[in-house]
């Protein structure tokens, strides 16, 4: 009898938790001016001046090897950086994806004169980049994008629309996944550019979610001029590069602690009060988050030896999503009272998550797709 | 990647248990039958031992070892109270009492009077009560507590059961002289602490026998011209039950090397309230996977979810654990919260 999922414990080493404390002293003295707000948006808030001090205090690519400009350190001690940032509200979002996923990219694709030019602008916390995934007909259905990259002398033609590209328009770069040919096998033909976004033909246009803000956009490519060499990686290897960021997209501590902030704006909220019921469902959702996290630092545990946990890094985001997007409606049943942005904290974390929470469940892969990848490694398609 | 006593514990339950726990062999235990050649062997290779020190002839192993251990027992329902006598041997090792040979120890809990090295008194629904020679106790009276190991007197359980038809006898003690008796400095509460534990282990492989079954049917079971695990419908429902069954697994692992490390109540506490949260959605998915078949007694479903429903009133419910950590948490104040998940002390 076995089950298809491998999540050993991971410890945190000593040095961690050694830096666990010089992220809480440094967050303390950063963030004593950011609005509630801006801090229960997380990773969704940005900030460059504060992405400039993360910069500076080498926190960004802390586990790039040292020849690309990093520390060298271990993906456990960047792990302890991201989950001490989310739960103390930081505006992470400007640098978050060239640290999380692009500048490993580029490390592991690049060459190096991408190297050379990008990753030290990265390290600084002043180089941002969006992923340039989804299209207006290719969601869930990555393979179905049409964005077309064609070859003409030293320079491919880009013409295309993406769509719902997170915080391009505050982005230098695109990291996009364009179609360079037409192929049989329907994963076939893709492949990676680094898109400068200052390039002619390129117009971001904001798209305004639900709440008002402008996060996401709409990336508009006419007759775009893509010199050959930011083509990263190999010509048609596109998807499989694409697969393999997955996992470090999937299972970090983003995908549990979005709604971090209003758990503990109860913790503040029910000790004063006494009421039986609301501690119990304090306790019940501890207990979800104190699983979530081991789950989490198991998969960063694995991905640091090297190993690829592409479906336990599934696992985490579907259950993590499922935590999250609880918890506004948690927060309701227990305290009743409306969101208010102009409201108490606690009203205003409300207002912020009840809206932005249907994003949990969709960005990064949507739910069904997820189990979709569960549902093959049970072995059911 | 376990270590090397880990993977021999592990190796030893699952060839026991892949050999001796068979449909049969639960539905006589079922009937009230003691299951003998299983028990025999679980003794021979000495399990109930893990957690009894080496200089007291014991295997001198971690509580991640019975982890592992406690989970097999969920995973295959074997109908032997294994995880009671590793705990009943841990108990004893804390007061250097060997574990006593030829014996089968419950874990008493109930009103329970210690006087001139005698106990008196109920120790309710014990968990295979009447299969047992011997009980172990902590006795608590004015701040001082009391380790004893009694003998179970014939005559003196009742036989009630678990609706997983487990024995959980009343255990009728009448000025019965105990075998041993130890000051200790931890309370009863150890007792449920561990207890919990050891439920939330066996519960997170019950449910991993669940989802293993679940997937086994659905590739097997055809309606409509193909077996129903090629429906979404069906996939997106087992991929739910299957990420349940991986978080309970994690709370159960977590919270058994979390006694290693001196043993906190954050992960223990959250052990049994995520445990018991998955049951609900994990009883629920495999029963409507498997259909009306699932329902019936024949089929085998229903040993482990059986088990389920009942293991997890056992040593404080989810509810009741969560309370706990609630109530901690709101007095130590919202600040304090992420520190406390950080370092898992509560």
């Amino acid at each position: 009898m076995n089950t298809p999922f491998n999540f050993r414990l991971t410890k945190f080493p000593n040095e961690a938790e050694i830096l666990r404390h010089e992220v809480r002293e440094f967050l303390s003295d950063a963030l004593k001016d950011v609005p509630k707000e801006t801090r229960a948006e997380t990773w969704y808030g940005a900030d460059e001046n504060f992405s400039r001090k993360v910069g500076q205090q080498g926190w960004i690519g802390l586990n790039w090897p040292k020849e690309h400009g990093g520390a060298g350190r271990s993906s456990m001690e960047r792990y302890v950086i991201l989950e001490e940032m989310l739960t103390a509200g930081a505006p992470v979002g400007a640098h978050w994806i060239s640290d999380r996923q692009s500048g490993p990219l580029i490390i592991r694709y690049g060459t190096e004169k991408h190297q050379k030019e990008l990753l030290p602008g990265i390290l600084k916390g002043e180089s941002y980049f969006c992923i340039g995934m989804s299209e207006p007909d290719s969601g869930s259905d990555l393979a179905a994008l049409r964005t077309k990259a064609e070859k003409k002398g030293d320079i491919y033609l880009v013409n295309g629309t993406k769509l719902w590209t997170s915080g391009a328009h505050r982005c230098q770069y695109m990291i996009a996944l364009f179609r360079t040919s037409q192929e049989e096998d329907r994963h076939g033909g893709f492949s990676q550019f680094i898109v400068d976004l200052s390039l002619p033909g390129v117009t971001i246009r904001p798209i305004i979610d639900l709440a008002g803000r402008h996060h996401f956009n709409e990336v508009i490519f006419e007759d775009v001029e893509v010199p050959q060499d930011m083509l990263i990686g190999t010509e048609g290897n596109g998807w499989n590069q694409v697969t393999a960021e997955l996992a470090l997209e999937r299972s970090g501590p983003e995908r549990y602690l979005s709604s971090y902030m209003l758990l503990q704006e109860l913790v503040n909220e029910f000790s004063n009060k006494n009421d039986d019921e609301g501690v119990t469902e304090i306790g019940r959702q501890m207990s979800h988050l104190t699983t979530l996290r081991q789950m989490s630092v198991s998969v960063a545990g694995m991905l640091d030896q090297g190993e690829n946990p592409a479906l336990e890094a599934s696992v985490v985001k579907d259950l993590g999503a499922v935590f999250e997007q609880e918890l506004p409606n948690i927060a309701h049943r227990l305290m009743g009272l409306e969101p208010d942005s102009k409201g108490t904290d606690f009203q205003r974390y409300l207002a912020i998550l009840t809206q932005i929470s249907p994003s949990f469940s969709l960005r990064g892969g949507t739910r069904e797709i997820l189990r979709g990848i569960i549902a093959r490694g049970l072995g059911l398609r | 990647m376990l270590n090397e006593t880990s993977q021999l514990l592990s190796d030893s339950i699952e060839k026991i248990f892949s050999d001796h726990v068979t449909k049969d062999c639960i539905i006589s235990a079922e009937k009230g039958e003691w299951p003998q050649s299983l028990w025999n062997e679980v003794i021979e290779n000495g399990l109930n031992l893990v957690l009894v020190p080496e200089n007291l002839g014991g295997v001198g192993g971690s509580w991640f070892d019975a982890g592992i251990l406690f989970k097999a027992i969920g995973r295959y329902q074997a109908p032997i109270p294994l995880a009671e006598n590793i705990v009943a041997g841990y108990l004893l090792g804390l007061g250097e009492v060997p574990f006593p040979e030829n014996s089968i120890i419950t874990l008493l809990d109930g009103e329970l009077q210690l006087s001139n090295n005698k106990l008196s008194g109920v120790s309710h629904r014990t968990p295979f009560g009447n299969h047992s020679t011997h009980g172990v106790a902590i006795i608590s009276d004015n701040n001082k507590s009391k380790l004893v190991l009694v003998p179970i007197l014939d005559n003196s359980t009742s036989d009630d059961k678990n609706i997983a038809l487990e024995s959980r006898s009343n255990i009728e003690f009448k000025n019965v002289e105990v075998l041993h008796v130890i000051d200790v400095d931890f309370s009863s509460d150890l007792i449920l602490k561990i207890g919990a534990l050891m439920r939330s282990c066996q519960i997170a492989g019950g449910l991993e026998s669940l989802l293993d079954q679940s997937v086994r049917y659905a590739n097997e079971r055809i309606q409509f011209g193909r077996p129903i695990a090629k429906f979404q419908a069906i996939q997106q429902e087992l991929a739910v039950l299957a990420t349940h069954v991986a978080a309970s697994g994690v709370a159960a692992d977590y919270a058994s090397s979390s006694m290693d490390d001196g043993g906190d109540e954050l992960a223990i506490a959250s052990a049994k309230s995520r445990v018991d949260d998955a049951i609900s959605i994990c009883a629920s998915i495999a029963h409507q996977v498997h259909g009306a078949i699932g329902f019936t007694y024949e089929h085998g479903l229903h040993f482990s979810t059986r088990r389920l429903w009942s293991w997890r009133a056992e040593y404080g419910s989810g509810s009741y654990w969560a309370k706990i950590l609630g109530e901690k948490a709101v007095s130590n104040g919202a600040n304090n919260f992420w520190p406390s998940i950080t370092s898992g002390k509560i």
